[in-house]
């Protein structure tokens, strides 16, 4: 930000909006300056910066572990490519299916399982992103193809003017979807719901005594996360026209838990740093080559060992402990 | 009644795998309720390294010691080395985590494992490796139609020692109470002059070193190894640790043995393919209506 002296733009922007303004406009410019290649990178950042939202929902606001996300994704980007190479359905229309089968999917599974605690859910949600897995591969009714997964999956498209099939495209498809979302979640974290569900984290007993119903505000973030892990799933399979089981692995769901974890819990900035640490972490360090994972394990444990709460931790709004007991402490 | 009699046995040699590898974790969780993701990777370098072992010192291993003995000594070596692997990752790790809570430790044990896992890629290759079969005794047990290998009952008599050796000293020795007394509450323990740093010291050390052991048996039970392996055992193993109820280390071995019947069960009566599914909805079953596992106990909730 040069442009600080007097000018005539800091008057119509704050500080915040200018930088607001500044991301806006490197993330128009970047993919005409930047190679296919390097466009495509930028489109996996989005997926995984969409998938981090969604586990955000579930692990940074209400503060459940859930390490089988990909089931979600999974199931999302399945359902697109089924009905979309057996009954010719346009991915575009099968954005909101596949968005409604992945929550409908969780409301099922987690509705049994939702009384659970911490780590025995944690186990529970592995136990189901495994299962979904293990069902992908062994191609229950002949549908999913097995461990080679299905292929031919069409470009999204509107008739035959508005055809998605560029990595350009592609870029600006996935980033207003993950912009959309931002602004959603953004609303939602202010709303009733998101009060709630901070509430839960961080004293269930008391957010039940307070009349807030925890089983079904629970339900609620695992249907919204796995809604939205469905959007990336779709995505996701139209862009790499095929999807197959080895895509949703546990490892999978165990970056889009350090996601979360590393960026800072409930903070969307901070997933969007995750996002960019899991996504473009592998391809600047492509040159070490076989070193590169050993190095990304270190640097897991180094961002956790210098900030524990992430690097950009969500600010409290509104009055937080210390400073009400500041006050308390001034006055008497 | 021999084919039931034979998956019964199959299942336990698979299933006290999965118990040994069970008991690493359950010990670390009981005391410092953290998921050592880890430790499946602490089980795979075991098995590697007695695989070196068994490969580069075969020749003088079989002049000196003979066949088992060669075979123990692989184990010994593997689970010393991984004794102090498991001290070192501790130490650099988890140890400057602790005070920032249970999340960031979560993470910190998933890079450990990210970089154990590369770590044995690097140094042995990313293909699988074979356990060198002239080095494995291949003795065939025929009563009747029952049909064993003399290796499998080998594998099920030394993991029932080393879990009745591990249950003595967690439950019957001075040092056992000590653990169980900071599983339960650290800051009492402290303060009835437990040294805590020990506590940890002695679960880092016997809980991978148990892993090691128990990847040299997989090693020659299954003859090949992958890299990659420890996140299926160790995925297996953290189930076990759950259905006995977590913390709970007697619980962890059952959980572990009653695994690897029902995976074999499901296996031969049901399907070979949806075995794995058959386990984890289990596990999902049993936590619906038992939710601190088959033996764990009901803890009244803080507030």
């Amino acid at each position: 930000m040069e442009d600080t002296g007097g000018s005539k733009l800091n008057s119509f922007f704050s500080p915040q909006q200018g930088t607001l303004f500044a991301v806006l406009g490197i993330f128009i410019i970047y993919p005409f300056a930047a190679n296919n290649y390097y466009t495509d990178v930028a489109f996996f950042f989005g997926i995984y910066a969409l998938l981090g939202l969604s586990l955000n929902i579930v692990l940074g606001e209400v503060g459940l572990f859930d390490l089988g996300h990909a089931g979600f994704y999974a199931i999302g980007a399945y359902i697109t490519a089924i009905l979309n190479t057996k009954l010719g359905i346009p991915i575009l229309v099968l954005l909101p299916v596949s968005a409604i089968a992945a929550a409908l999917f969780a409301y099922l599974v987690c509705s049994p399982i939702i009384h659970l605690r911490g780590d025995y859910l944690c186990i529970v949600t592995i136990g189901m992103g495994e299962i979904v897995r293990l069902s992908l591969i062994n191609n229950p009714f002949d549908l999913t193809g097995g461990p080679n997964g299905v292929f031919g999956i069409d470009f999204p498209s509107l008739g035959n003017f508005f055809v998605i099939d560029s990595s350009i495209e592609y870029y600006f498809f996935i980033w207003i979807v993950v912009g959309f979302s931002i602004l959603a979640l953004i609303r939602l974290q202010n709303s009733r719901i998101g009060r709630a569900w901070n509430c839960i984290r961080e004293d269930e007993v008391a957010a039940n005594a307070n009349g807030i119903n925890v089983r079904n505000y629970k339900l609620l973030a695992f249907v919204l996360g796995a809604a939205m892990a469905g959007i990336a799933g779709n995505i996701y399979a139209s862009k790499l026209m095929c999807v197959s089981p080895e895509s949703f692995s546990f490892m999978e769901s165990c970056l889009m838990f350090c996601i979360v974890l590393i960026g800072g819990m409930g903070s969307i900035p901070g997933v969007l740093i995750g996002a960019a640490v899991i996504s473009l972490f592998p391809e600047i360090f492509r040159p070490f080559a076989m070193y590169r994972m050993l190095i990304f394990g270190t640097v897991m444990i180094l961002m956790m060992m210098f900030r524990p709460g992430g690097v950009w931790p969500r600010r409290r709004g509104g009055a937080d402990i210390k400073s009400v007991l500041n006050t308390w402490r001034k006055n008497g | 009644m021999e084919v039931v009699l034979e998956q019964i046995i199959n299942g336990l040699t698979i299933g006290s795998f999965y118990a040994l590898i069970a008991l690493g974790y359950s010990m670390v969780y009981g005391v410092l309720k953290l998921i050592n993701f880890a430790h499946g990777d602490f089980f795979t370098l075991g098995s590697y390294l007695g695989y070196t072992v068994l490969v580069f010192g075969s020749a003088f291993l079989t002049s000196h010691c003979g066949l088992w003995g060669g075979i123990i000594v692989a184990m010994a070596i593997a689970a010393i080395c991984l004794a102090l692997v498991g001290i070192t990752v501790e130490r650099l790790a988890y140890r400057p985590i602790y005070p920032a809570g249970r999340l960031p430790a979560v993470v910190s044990a998933l890079g450990a494992s990210i970089f154990l896992q590369n770590a044995i890629m690097v140094i042995w290759g990313p293909r699988y490796q074979a356990y060198p079969a002239s080095l494995i005794p291949n003795i065939h047990i025929q009563m009747g139609a029952l049909h064993i290998t003399l290796l499998q009952i080998v594998i099920l008599v030394f993991s029932f020692l080393l879990m009745g050796i591990l249950y003595y000293i967690i439950q019957k020795t001075l040092f056992g109470s000590a653990i169980r007394a900071s599983a339960l509450d650290r800051d009492t323990a402290s303060l009835m002059g437990i040294n805590f740093n020990k506590v940890i010291f002695f679960i880092f050390t016997l809980g991978p070193a148990l892993g090691a052991i128990t990847g040299v048996m997989v090693g020659m039970y299954y003859r090949q190894i992958s890299f990659t392996m420890g996140w299926n055992y160790g995925l297996k193993a953290f189930t076990a640790t759950i259905l006995g109820g977590i913390g709970n280390l007697p619980g962890a071995m059952f959980g572990g043995l009653i695994l690897g019947l029902l995976e074999m069960f499901g296996g031969a009566y049901i399907s070979a393919a949806w075995k794995d599914v058959f386990v984890f909805l289990i596990l999902i079953l049993v936590l619906i209506f038992r939710p601190n596992g088959l033996f764990g106990e009901k803890l009244a909730e803080k507030v």
